[in-house]
């Protein structure tokens, strides 16, 4: 299939030097810094003052289909996606019923095919139904026309310390991760739903605290380290893990790590008036475990920013705090977050921005080295034209109502957040233009197997 | 007073000795044949009760019907929020038959004040989860105010030592009494064993001004009042104490620490006691237990609360 060219005029690569950038069949044709002639058929982006990353990678997202359609679909959440910069997102594994067999992993990745907006990768279950019983059929996903790298349970944690580590050594065998949901179920009880501290105590709230989630990222670097296998950090949230990873980085073990964007800017004084839009999984933190995730984002410690782009209905959010739904939207607001938090403050420059919004997490959902389909290469000649185009001046109110998402539990509505997404191409194709959706039909081509 | 009663912190000192006053009139009705008032006639006040309970949600039943307002019950167990519907959704089609206040009882913390941001009518919490419950540290408070006072005059608690002994965690009274307890000049003292300490009250009970003690014995010689607080056998899934043995040992108010407190002392307890654990039946049952007293101030606080939430102008 061939595709329409797009020439990206004037954009500063990751925030360095301008270049004129052509978009052909589905790689970067040419990049010069010198003026590109457009082909006569070419689409022109003006993007001067615009700073083009390769497209963003999301470890961490739920798209909620199968199970919940009127929550989110493949489709919807795929648009929000391109809309937040994405061109890759990882669904997680916890849909009704449970990714946790090859058909499951393989129907889920068809429907992103079918939507045809961002590529969308299933996470497969660890565990069978996420019981954190048995394995589920971690092979045949992972030899599934889907190729599913990431196995989590997310949502629940791997808590039995054998099943953790048959997991890790079993995805040894096809370069896969375990991506840890990390919360000791006896320690943060359930119904836990607040940072256990004071705010905890005075709200009458059952606490989650921030050791729960600290000795499973501990118990589960030695694991790691013991079998000699990769595994992923869900969601850090406080300053106790980031001291783990530290330790564990400087001993070799393979342990990455992600944070959220809420994780990032957020604290739990939030929950003082019971908004269940606050509530989320691992909870918010105070400001002394938010200033150490953004150290350790800066430094690379924690390796990634991923949404946990949790969509609900508005019914599930409206019981009582306990009782309503953990989790809040994120894959349109990342961007402005981390440009608001990390580079608008000087801590991170637009590189850093590509390598934990892109590089490092496409490398560890092992989607960076698949030829002309990888996501999270080089904006260079003859790279996949997977590509996000920001405009970093940019200041934007959020509307919850302004937004792909068939789900409005938005944390950042009335918020002003720095920098816009411009533009999202996926293989050369333009799935946003100027901030808005391109419409674009279902399509078969495009897969990342 | 604001709109709703959702927690004591909503309450000025102010606000709280015009309530006292209110219902040291209030409790007048009670010595009466007829026993009614028509402060509230033609008021509708629903009494919302997700959880169980008798003696709350009949003190806030009898103090509506004494005056004169129409009650209705409507207990959690059989209504529409057991068949899954949002709690949002519940209470919406109960406003909407036009009722003036939701007196309303729900275990998790923080539903009353989301309640009252979802309908107009005026919401009293009548506890919610482990959060607060404030009508009844009102009542606590001024029965404490009645002890100390003299004739039907009553007392200040300004430099009081109250003593609060037992389940801190999951104790709602607890909350809202330290709140209470303080705003009225109380020096205010919290007892358990650390198990059963909320997550952070160092910090808390620095900045809002109260004291904490593992120590029962050491406390309990300076306390002016006590106040035993009912040990949650139900949320107590995670082993707080090693026995209820040790438990008493430590911190019930055993017939021995009777004899240390001495006869002035007054004891409360917001009830239902577990007799043996907590407080000891001659405890219970002391010429200075303000028990029975705390339970007809509920009706005549609760009272004085419908009355200054709802009584229009001139309906007095």
């Amino acid at each position: 299939m061939t595709h329409q060219p797009v020439l990206v005029r004037g954009a500063s690569l990751l925030g360095e030097q301008t270049a004129d950038v052509l978009l052909v069949d589905g790689v970067i044709a040419e990049l010069g810094t010198a003026r590109v002639d457009a082909p006569s058929d070419a689409r022109v982006v003006e993007a001067d003052g615009l700073v083009l990353l390769p497209g963003l990678v999301d470890l961490h997202t739920h798209l909620r289909e199968p199970g919940r359609e009127d929550a989110e679909t493949v489709r919807t959440g795929s648009a929000a996606a391109a809309r937040g910069g994405y061109t890759a997102v990882l669904a997680m594994a916890n849909t009704s019923p449970v990714t946790d067999t090859a058909e499951a992993a393989e129907r889920v990745h068809s429907l992103g095919r079918a939507a045809g907006i961002v590529d969308v990768q299933p996470v497969g279950a660890v565990t069978k139904g996420l019981r954190g019983e048995e394995l589920a059929e971690l092979g045949l996903m992972a030899r599934s026309r889907a190729g599913v790298r990431v196995f989590s349970d997310d949502g629940k944690c791997v808590a039995d310390a054998r099943v953790m580590r048959r997991a890790l050594e079993y995805v040894k065998a096809f370069g896969g991760v375990v991506s840890q949901h990390a919360q000791e179920p006896t320690l943060a009880g359930a119904t836990a739903c607040c940072h256990e501290g004071e705010l905890s105590g005075r709200l009458g709230l059952p606490g989650w605290p921030g050791v729960a989630e600290e000795v499973i990222v501990a118990r589960d670097v030695m694991l790691a380290r013991h079998t000699g296998s990769r595994v992923h950090v869900a969601h850090a949230s406080t300053a106790g893990t980031v001291e783990v990873l530290r330790w564990a980085k400087s001993l070799g073990i393979q342990v990455t790590a992600e944070v959220t964007p809420h994780h990032l800017l957020l604290t739990t004084d939030l929950l003082g008036g019971y908004d269940p839009t606050f509530k989320v999984n691992p909870p918010l933190r105070p400001a002394e475990d938010v200033e150490a995730l953004r150290d350790a984002l800066a430094d690379g410690t924690i390796d990634a920013v991923a949404t946990d782009h949790a969509p609900h209905a508005r019914h599930d959010k409206e019981h009582a705090f306990v009782d309503a739904a953990f989790g809040m939207l994120g894959l349109e607001t990342a961007l402005g977050v981390v440009a608001t938090v990390m580079v608008e403050s000087g801590r991170m420059g637009w590189g850093d921005v590509a390598r934990v919004m892109s590089t490092r997490p496409a490398e560890i959902a092992g989607l960076a080295g698949r030829g002309d389909q990888g996501h999270g290469r080089p904006v260079a000649v003859g790279e996949p034209a997977n590509l996000t185009l920001v405009d970093p001046a940019a200041s934007v109110v959020v509307d919850r109502d302004d937004s792909a998402s068939l789900s409005r539990n938005n944390p950042w509505h009335g918020r002003t957040l720095s920098a816009a997404v411009r533009a999202t191409f996926l293989r050369g194709t333009p799935t946003v233009l100027d901030g808005q959706l391109v419409e674009i039909g279902a399509t078969t081509e495009g897969s990342l197997t | 007073m604001k709109k709703h009663l959702l927690s004591s912190d909503d309450l000025t000192a102010d606000d709280m000795a015009t309530l006292f006053a209110t219902a040291a009139e209030m409790h007048d009705v009670q010595r009466r044949e007829v026993k009614k008032l028509p402060a509230l006639r033609g008021r509708t006040i629903i009494n919302l009760f997700f959880e169980d309970s008798t003696r709350t949600r009949s003190s806030f039943e009898i103090a509506g019907k004494w005056l004169s307002a129409d009650t209705i019950n409507i207990t959690g167990k059989g209504s529409s929020a057991s068949k899954g519907e949002s709690l949002r959704d519940t209470v919406l089609t109960i406003a909407s038959m036009g009722v003036d206040a939701v007196v309303m009882r729900h275990g998790a913390s923080g539903a009353a004040q989301q309640v009252s941001q979802w309908i107009d009518a005026a919401v009293v919490n009548a506890g919610d989860g482990t959060h607060e419950h404030p009508t009844q540290a009102l009542l606590d408070a001024y029965a404490l105010s009645r002890h100390f006072g003299e004739g039907d005059r009553l007392g200040s608690l300004e430099g009081r030592h109250v003593v609060l002994v037992g389940d801190l965690t999951h104790s709602r009274v607890f909350r809202s009494n330290v709140i209470t307890l303080t705003r009225l000049g109380a020096r205010v003292t919290v007892v358990a064993p650390p198990t059963l300490m909320p997550a952070g009250i160092a910090s808390w009970s620095s900045s809002a001004g109260f004291a904490t003690s593992y120590d029962l014995d050491e406390v309990l010689p300076t306390a002016d009042a006590v106040m035993m607080l009912r040990v949650q056998k139900e949320r107590m899934s995670g082993g707080f104490f090693p026995t209820s043995r040790e438990y008493t040992v430590g911190y019930g108010l055993t017939r021995d620490r009777l004899r240390v407190l001495g006869p002035e002392v007054p004891i409360c307890h917001p009830g239902p006691m577990n007799r043996g654990l907590e407080i000891a039946a001659d405890a219970a049952d002391a010429a200075q237990s303000l028990i029975l007293e705390q339970v007809s101030a509920g009706v005549a606080v609760r009272m004085s609360v419908l009355y200054h939430l709802l009584a229009g102008e001139g309906t007095a």
